[in-house]
C-alpha cells in the first residue's frame, strides 16, 4: 500500500502518516466539533465533572498504595495516610471532598438538561448514557464509602444491603449473597473495595467516552433549544457554531479556575465540610455491637433516602390514590382497547400489591424509580419548545418548584426522622414523582413563545 | 378568613418545627472551648505534659506516633524524657499495656482511643472541642454512683474524676426541666427540679415546682470551695482540648498556611484566565 503523504510536516507528519486516527480525532472532537456560540454559565459543568473524575482517578490510585482493604486494618491505615504518608491528608482531603464536588457538578449538569430540554430528540443516548453514568456514580459513591470503616461507613451499607433484603422471597438470601456473610463484614469490604477501584470506574470510563461520542455525533443543544446544524455555510459548518477548541476550551479553563477555588477552599479550610463532606461518626471506628443514634447517608443521597423513609403505611393510601389518579388519566388519554385494558389489569396488581406487601418493600421500589425515572424525560417530555426560554413562564416554576422539592427532601433526608418531618417528606415525594408522571400533560399546555430560528447571541 | 388563614399558618408552622424544637430542647449547654488555645505552642505543650500524666493511663492513642509531637515544637530528646513512659520509642504509637477486657471489666466500658476523638465526639449540634472542654470540668461529687463521681456531661460516666485533686472540690448545684402531664386534670405544663450536691456528693432534692412555660433540658452551676485552683483547672482543661485537637487533625495548622497560597495562585490564575477568554472571544460576533 502506497504511503499517504500527510498535510503535516515534521513529527506529526510523521505520525500522521501512519496513524491518521489522532488528527482526525482531534478535529472531529475538539478544533472542528462546531458548538453553539450562545453556550452560558450553565454549559460549565460537563467539563468540570470530566475535571473531578480525574482528580478522584489519580488521587484515587495513590489513596490504595496506601489503604488495607481489610476489617481489622481499614480504619487505622486511612488516619495512616492522613497522618504518615507524606501528603497523605491533602490526597484523601481531595478524593472525599471530590466526592461530594463530583455530586454537586453533575446535579447542575443535569439541571441544565431539564432547564434547556437537552434530552429531546435526536439526544435521547446523551442522555441515556448520562443517566447510566449517574447510576454508576452513586454506586461508587456507596461502595467507596465503606472504605474507611467508621461507624457511618458500616452502618451505612448496613441500611441499604438490609433493603434488599425487602424484595419478596429472594430478599434475606439476595442480601447474604451481596455482604458475603450474615453482617457486613471482611468479605464486604473486601468485594466493595473491588467494585470501588476496579469495576465500577471501568464502566464508567465507557459510559463517559460514550456519552461525550454520542453528544459529538448529534451535536450540543444550547440555551435556545433550536438546532445549529440547520443553518451552514458553504463548507458545511454550522452558522452559528464555533470550534470547541480553542474557544470552549479557554472559556472553560476559567471556570476551572474558579471551580477550583471553590473546591480547594473546602479541601485546605473545611475539608470535613461541617460534617457533610466527611461525616463526625464515621471517625468512630465501626463497630457491629453498637448502633448509633442516627443513620444518615452522605448528603447526595439524602433525596432518595427521604422518600424511602416517607414510604409508611400511610403513605400506601396515598400512594394508591395517585396511581388510581395516575390509571383514570392514562386511560383517558389513550385510544388503544388493549393498552387501556392493560392498564386497569397493572393498576390493579399494583393495589393488590400496596396493601398486602410491606411498605417497607414499596418504599425500595419508590427509591429506586426515583432514580430510574429520569431515563424517561425524553418520551415525557411532550412540550413544542425544548428550552423553558421559549416554554410558558409557569413551566420554569414547575422546574423550580421540583428542585425545591428535591433539595428540602435532601435536607429532610439528614434529620433524624420525627412526626412532622415525615409528612413534609410525604407531601414532597408526591411533588417529586408528579412532575415526572403528569409531564407528558402539563407540558403541552399554556402558551408557547415563538421559537427562533436561529440562536439568540451578544457578544461578549 | 384572614384569621383562618393565619390559624391555618401558625398550625402548619408548629406542625414543621415542633419536632426541632423539642429535639433542641433537650440540648446540654456547653462552655466555650477557649479556640486560640490552638495555635499556642506552650498551651499545646502543657496538653501534652496533661495527655502523658493523665490520660494514658487508660486511653490509647494508637494512631498518633509520639514523634508527631515535634510538630508542637518538641524535639525527639524532650518527647522520650519527659513524655513517653516505659520503654516505647519515638516511632512508635500511643500505645497503653491495660488490655481492653480488663478495663471493660474495671470500667464497665472500654475507655475510647483517643487519636481522633474530637472529631468523633462533634455533631450537627455541637464541636466536640467544647464537649470534652465541657466534660473534663464538668464532674461533681455524686456519693450514689460507684466511683462517687457523675458529670454533667456524660450522666453516670466510668471514666473517675481524674483531675480532682487539680480542680479541688465543689458543689453542684442541678436545674431540671421536665415537660409533665397532670393525671388528674390532664393540664400539661413543665417541672422543675433543683437537686445540690455538697462536696462530699450527698444530694439533697428540692419538691418539684410547676411551670406554665418553659423548655426541656438540664442547667448547672458549679460552687468551687477554691476559686483559683478551678480557674487554673480550666486553663489545664483548655490546654489538654487543644492537644486533643491537635493529634485529632495535627496536619491543620499545616493545611490552612499551604491553604492561603493556593488560593492567591489560583486568584493570579483565574485572572489570567479570564484576560485568555476574553482575548479569543473578542471577535466573536
Amino acid at each position: 500500500m502506497a504511503e499517504q503523504k500527510s498535510q503535516y510536516t515534521g513529527l506529526l507528519g510523521w505520525v500522521d502518516e501512519r496513524m491518521p486516527t489522532l488528527m482526525s480525532e482531534y478535529k472531529k472532537h475538539l478544533s472542528e466539533y462546531y458548538a453553539p456560540k450562545n453556550f452560558n454559565f450553565w454549559y460549565i459543568f460537563g467539563g468540570l465533572a470530566i475535571t473531578v473524575l480525574v482528580i478522584q482517578i489519580v488521587t484515587g490510585i495513590f489513596l490504595v498504595m496506601n489503604y488495607k482493604p481489610d476489617a481489622n486494618l481499614a480504619f487505622a491505615s486511612v488516619e495512616y495516610i492522613m497522618r504518615d504518608v507524606p501528603g497523605g491528608w491533602f490526597i484523601r482531603y481531595m478524593h472525599s471532598t471530590g466526592a461530594s464536588a463530583f455530586f454537586v457538578v453533575v446535579y447542575l449538569h443535569m439541571f441544565r438538561g431539564l432547564m434547556y430540554g437537552s434530552y429531546r430528540k435526536p439526544r435521547e443516548l446523551v442522555w441515556i448514557f448520562g443517566c447510566l453514568i449517574f447510576l454508576m456514580l452513586m454506586a461508587e459513591a456507596f461502595f467507596g464509602y465503606l472504605l474507611p470503616w467508621g461507624q457511618m461507613s458500616y452502618w451505612g451499607a448496613q441500611v441499604i444491603v438490609n433493603l434488599f433484603g425487602a424484595i419478596p422471597l429472594i430478599g434475606p438470601d439476595l442480601a447474604v449473597f451481596i455482604r458475603g456473610d450474615y453482617v457486613i463484614g471482611d468479605a464486604t469490604l473486601n468485594r466493595f473495595f473491588a467494585f470501588h477501584v476496579i469495576a465500577i470506574p471501568l464502566v464508567l470510563l465507557g459510559l463517559v467516552v460514550a456519552h461525550i461520542l454520542a453528544l459529538h455525533d448529534v451535536g450540543s443543544n444550547n440555551p435556545d433549544g433550536v438546532e445549529i446544524k440547520k443553518h451552514k455555510d458553504a463548507a458545511g459548518r454550522p452558522l452559528d457554531g464555533i470550534p470547541f477548541h480553542p474557544y470552549y476550551t479557554v472559556h472553560d479553563i476559567f471556570w476551572l479556575a474558579i471551580f477550583l477555588m471553590l473546591f480547594f477552599a473546602v479541601v485546605f479550610f473545611a475539608p470535613e465540610m461541617g460534617g457533610y463532606f466527611l461525616e463526625w461518626n464515621n471517625f468512630i471506628p465501626a463497630d457491629p455491637l453498637t448502633t448509633p443514634n442516627h443513620i444518615a447517608p452522605v448528603w447526595y443521597f439524602t433525596p432518595f433516602y427521604s422518600i424511602l423513609r416517607a414510604t409508611t403505611e400511610q403513605f400506601m393510601i396515598w400512594l394508591a390514590v395517585g396511581t388510581i389518579g395516575m390509571a383514570a388519566l392514562m386511560i383517558l388519554s389513550i385510544r388503544h382497547a388493549m393498552a387501556r385494558g392493560a392498564i386497569a389489569v397493572a393498576t390493579i396488581v399494583l393495589l393488590l400489591g400496596y396493601f398486602t406487601l410491606d411498605p417497607k418493600f414499596w418504599g425500595v421500589v419508590l427509591m429506586g424509580v426515583s432514580v430510574m425515572i429520569f431515563f424517561g424525560l425524553p418520551w415525557f417530555d411532550q412540550s413544542p419548545a425544548r428550552s423553558m426560554r421559549y416554554r410558558p413562564g409557569w413551566h420554569f416554576w414547575l422546574l423550580i418548584a421540583w428542585v425545591v422539592a428535591f433539595l428540602w427532601l435532601g435536607y429532610l433526608g439528614t434529620q433524624s426522622p420525627t412526626p412532622a418531618g415525615t409528612l413534609v417528606s410525604q407531601v414532597l415525594t408526591l411533588v417529586y414523582f408528579g412532575f415526572f408522571a403528569l409531564m407528558p400533560w402539563w407540558s403541552r399546555m399554556g402558551t408557547f413563545k415563538p421559537v427562533p430560528d436561529r440562536i439568540t447571541f451578544t457578544a461578549h | 378568613m384572614t384569621t383562618t388563614l393565619a390559624r391555618f399558618a401558625a398550625a402548619l408552622g408548629a406542625l414543621l418545627f415542633a419536632g426541632s424544637a423539642l429535639a433542641a430542647g433537650a440540648e446540654l449547654q456547653l462552655d466555650k472551648w477557649p479556640a486560640e488555645r490552638a495555635r499556642n505552642l506552650a498551651a499545646l505543650q502543657n496538653g501534652a505534659r496533661l495527655f502523658s500524666n493523665y490520660c494514658i493511663g487508660c486511653h490509647s492513642a494508637s494512631l498518633v506516633r509520639w514523634n508527631s509531637l515535634q510538630q508542637i515544637g518538641l524535639d525527639d530528646r524532650q518527647i522520650k524524657d519527659f513524655l513517653i513512659p516505659g520503654n516505647q520509642k519515638v516511632g512508635d504509637t500511643i500505645k497503653i499495656a491495660a488490655a481492653p477486657a480488663h478495663q471493660k471489666a474495671w470500667f464497665g466500658k472500654t475507655p475510647p482511643d483517643l487519636s481522633v476523638i474530637t472529631r468523633a465526639r462533634t455533631s450537627f449540634d455541637f464541636a466536640g472541642t467544647d464537649y470534652l472542654y465541657t466534660l473534663l470540668r464538668g464532674y461533681y461529687r455524686d456519693a450514689s454512683s460507684p466511683t462517687g463521681w457523675n458529670n454533667v456531661a456524660y450522666p453516670n460516666i466510668g471514666m473517675p474524676h481524674i483531675f480532682w485533686e487539680s480542680q479541688g472540690l465543689r458543689e453542684a448545684t442541678i436545674e431540671e426541666i421536665h415537660a409533665h402531664r397532670d393525671p388528674k386534670t390532664g393540664h400539661t405544663g413543665f417541672l422543675k427540679t433543683v437537686t445540690t450536691f455538697d462536696e462530699i456528693g450527698i444530694a439533697t432534692k428540692s419538691a418539684p415546682e410547676p411551670l406554665a412555660a418553659g423548655r426541656e433540658g438540664a442547667t448547672h452551676t458549679f460552687r468551687p470551695l477554691d476559686p483559683a485552683k478551678a480557674r487554673q483547672f480550666d486553663a489545664d482543661a483548655a490546654d489538654l482540648v487543644a492537644f486533643l485537637a491537635f493529634i485529632t487533625d495535627p496536619s491543620a495548622g499545616t493545611r490552612v498556611s499551604i491553604g492561603v497560597w493556593v488560593m492567591i495562585f489560583l486568584g493570579l490564575f483565574t485572572i489570567v484566565a479570564w484576560r485568555l477568554n476574553a482575548v479569543y472571544w473578542k471577535n466573536i460576533k
